[in-house]
């Protein structure tokens, strides 16, 4: 396994230190790959460890009694994942999959802690990192609780929908995030939601709306 | 079909590793499509993309009855 220096100086975690912290870091990681669709972690599970993913991308998600799935974070190469348990002693708080091949660089638990003690930067690394995750899951947590989304997202289907005579704006889940201000995440959720509920029909690039009636209903429910 | 802006991409590669269908690959550092008609419309590329360079639309039609 080559770990390159540079890549872990790209890690926030340890922003900040020099080659020879880095050198005594490096010794700690190990390296675990895993293919498209494979789970690296199941959420309850005992936590094993820290994860940062070296390349590829991790999808850390919650899922529903009724295997309803709603996306917390996208992990891109340089950021950690599973970080809450390293610290709280806790399990697994969510689920990570591998959304492509990933090679993800994993530092036990109880090597944290030593990292930790030798290394005061990796701490207040740390506290930057955690207050950016508490930020977005806020935002989140906002997002999901108090704004009738699905209502918002299927407004902005009837209006933007095509009269039959000439088509109308091509529209993407960012762009109807935007919109409906709020996450892509939760748009994609309020699709699939909308499309359980037989008001529309995701087909490929279109979304097509199959209950008008319904569509109106959801839009008037009170949120 | 996913519309790419090459100014905007960064070369991470990314959305190449995944795509399962295998419609898209770095020429010269540059995300390119090659397999238009084999893309399912997943949007992962779309929601991996860090800088925003790949946009899967979606036209909306309503079915008449």
């Amino acid at each position: 396994m080559a770990i390159q220096l540079e890549f872990l100086q790209s890690i926030p975690y340890f922003s900040g230190l020099g080659p020879a912290e880095l050198h005594s870091i490096e010794k700690l990681i190990f390296e675990k790959t895993a293919e498209r669709g494979e789970i690296v972690l199941l959420e309850g599970e005992p936590a094993d460890g820290l994860y940062f993913v070296a390349s590829g991308v991790v999808k850390v998600f919650k899922t529903s009694a009724e295997g309803k799935e709603q996306i917390l974070h996208i992990v891109r190469p340089g950021e950690s994942f599973n970080d809450v348990p390293v610290f709280d002693g806790g399990s697994n708080p969510a689920s990570a999959q591998a959304m492509g091949p990933v090679t993800l660089y994993g530092i036990r638990k109880s090597n944290v802690e030593t990292v930790l003690r030798d290394y005061p930067q990796v701490a207040l690394n740390v506290i930057r990192v955690l207050a950016d995750k508490v930020r977005h899951l806020v935002s989140l947590v906002e997002d999901l609780s108090f704004k009738h989304v699905i209502g918002r997202v299927a407004k902005i289907l009837l209006e933007q929908a095509g009269d039959g005579k000439s088509p109308g704006p091509r529209l993407t889940q960012q762009e109807m995030a935007g919109m409906a201000g709020t996450a892509r995440e939760v748009v994609g959720r309020s699709l699939k939601a909308l499309e359980e509920q037989g008001a529309v029909r995701l087909d490929r690039h279109r979304i097509v709306i199959t209950d008008k009636e319904a569509l109106k209903e959801i839009i008037e429910a009170p949120s | 079909m996913p519309v790419i802006a090459p100014e905007k991409c960064n070369g991470c590669g990314l959305c190449v590793s995944v795509c399962y269908c295998h419609a898209l690959i770095m020429v010269d550092n540059i995300v390119t499509i090659i397999e238009i008609e084999d893309c399912g419309w997943c949007t992962q590329c779309e929601a991996v993309c860090p800088t925003g360079a790949i946009s899967c639309a979606f036209e909306i039609v309503i079915e008449e009855h």
